[in-house]
């Protein structure tokens, strides 16, 4: 049953039929079994998603969890230059920088932790970035764990998202 | 020999009593949240699995109880430790207790003995039940004031002041019952409604008292502190009212006493004013209907058709609690109060009247 918005009419007074509320009661009930029959019959209608098996698909511009792209040979496009760590409001960004092997690359991160206990989602960090080496896009909201540590995001798992 | 059948009878009985109630109490707990979810547009229970089985959510009811098992039984600081203890146990007493006069069959004879199908036929029959039923208000005032917490107080405040408002028209409601069928024996009154109202009719007591029926059934759902009466618990408002502080099993006491209350609650409305056992136009032999055509069975097949006749009404009547429960939107207090003095006592005092005027009319025109 598709749910909705519905306006009721409330009368100032009520009809001696409303005020003996049995009728009304009735009336009622009759609803809720016709909810109930329906939802027995089309139970494929019911609009519930079963979660953890089945998940709701994010709009294509929603900010999820974040991910960290790659260069062609694999390594990290991040260039470590801070500016997602600076643009962060909630400084949940943790950058720390190395030489890169590659000499065509003059830095990479050696270190690049989220804290997604403290990310606010606001995208400020893919705004920032100069090489489109982080993204929001994966569709994920944070999903639950039983440690603090495990939802501090290394950039191992960043890169593989 | 017949003292050692006797005790075995009854014991039988109370076996199999117990045991219908306490099943139908364990399902009913299912059958409210999953009745619950499919007239709210939702699924309801259905993780509890075993052997991959869901089978809609069975298995939760086990579920629960094996967790209220295991919660830690935690007794808050500042309770009274003796009556905090004592309150969930003053809450299921009654509760079970009340099923000892409910006639769940017609009396069967076996070995050339005639057994009722009912654990004790006492004479006082209705006023023990309002007597102990009455006393179901002490397992939730203790709760409520022995916690020592806000929120359980003023549940349990209300619940005595509901409980006590509707206890009388309660009582009033089910006079005309006794003025009709001339007992107050429940064996009794199931018997007097297997007669036919003018020949047509069966001579139910929702024929004869539909006012006292309607009365009486409020009272019972306030009563059973059940939606729309449920101020006691009022989760929006009291947390869970007057077992806030409780948890574990003794949560589980208030719980299974609240859902025996609804079934034999159910089990005395299909007593009273649906016939019990009595199946319509079915009488010893057989089906007897009023056109003078007669259908003729074994005694086994009667026998099992008033039984379940019994058990489908119950079945009705607490499906009905249900839902009610998840129609009606909870009254407030005022409302409630008003309900309670000011409509249902003065209906149910009318219904007397009116009763006795009918009877006396009838004894004087010599219907």
């Amino acid at each position: 049953m598709t749910i909705g918005v519905k306006k009721v009419a409330r009368p100032e007074r009520m009809s001696f039929g409303e005020s003996l509320y049995l009728l009304e009661i009735m009336k009622g009930l009759a609803v809720t079994m016709g909810h109930f029959l329906h939802n027995i019959a089309h139970n494929k209608e019911i609009p519930t998603i079963e979660y953890p098996e089945v998940r709701r698909v994010m709009p294509a511009r929603f900010r999820g969890c974040h991910r960290l792209m790659k260069r062609p040979n694999g390594a990290p496009r991040c260039v470590a230059c801070y500016m997602c760590a600076t643009a962060c409001p909630a400084k949940c960004i943790t950058i720390v920088a190395g030489e890169s092997p590659d000499p065509g690359v003059e830095k990479y991160p050696v270190r690049f932790d989220i804290d997604m206990l403290r990310c606010v989602f606001c995208g400020q960090c893919v705004e920032a970035c100069p090489c489109d080496a982080i993204r929001m896009d994966t569709g994920w909201y944070t999903p639950p764990e039983d440690t603090r540590e495990k939802l501090i995001y290394t950039i191992d798992g960043l890169l593989e998202k | 020999m017949t003292p050692l059948f006797d005790i075995g009878v009854a014991v039988a009985r109370i076996a199999v009593f117990f045991a219908f109630v306490l099943g139908l109490v364990v399902v009913m707990t299912w059958v409210e949240r999953k009745g619950a979810a499919y007239m709210q547009d939702r699924r309801g229970p259905n993780r509890a699995r075993i052997l991959g089985l869901t089978l809609g959510g069975v298995f939760h009811p086990l579920a629960d109880a094996l967790k209220f098992l295991f919660k830690e039984d935690f007794i808050p600081d500042n309770a009274h430790r003796f009556f905090y203890q004592l309150a969930p146990m003053f809450a299921l007493a009654p509760a079970i207790l009340t099923i000892a006069v409910v006639p769940f069959g017609p009396p069967v004879t076996i070995a050339g003995k005639t057994i009722a199908l009912q654990i004790a036929d006492l004479n006082v029959g209705i006023l023990y039940l309002f007597a102990i039923s009455g006393m179901a208000v002490y397992g939730v005032v203790l709760a409520g004031w022995s916690s020592n917490s806000k929120y359980p107080l003023l549940g349990g405040l209300r619940s005595a002041s509901q409980m006590i408002s509707y206890e009388v028209s309660m009582g009033l409601s089910i006079m005309g019952m006794l003025m009709v069928f001339q007992s107050v024996r429940l064996s009794e009154i199931v018997l007097g409604q297997g007669e036919l109202l003018f020949g047509i009719l069966p001579k139910w007591g929702v024929v004869v008292q539909p006012l006292g029926f309607v009365l009486f059934l409020t009272a019972l759902y306030a009563e059973a502190n059940r939606t729309p009466f449920d101020l006691p618990e009022g989760e929006s408002e009291l947390v869970a009212g007057y077992h806030t502080e409780y948890a574990s099993f003794k949560f589980s006491m208030f719980m299974m006493a609240e859902y025996i209350h609804l079934v034999v609650g159910s089990a005395i409305l299909a007593t009273l004013f649906f016939g019990g056992w009595q199946f319509p136009y079915l009488a010893d032999k057989g089906f007897l209907f009023p056109g003078g055509i007669s259908v003729a069975l074994p005694a086994a097949a009667v026998l099992v058709l008033r039984i379940g006749s019994f058990i489908g009404k119950t079945v009705f009547f607490c499906w009905l609690y249900v839902w009610v429960r998840w129609t009606v939107p909870r009254f407030r207090y005022d409302q409630v109060m008003r309900l309670g003095w000011k409509v249902m006592l003065p209906l149910s005092l009318l219904n007397i009247f009116v009763t006795g005027l009918v009877l006396l009319l009838i004894d004087k025109g010599g219907f």
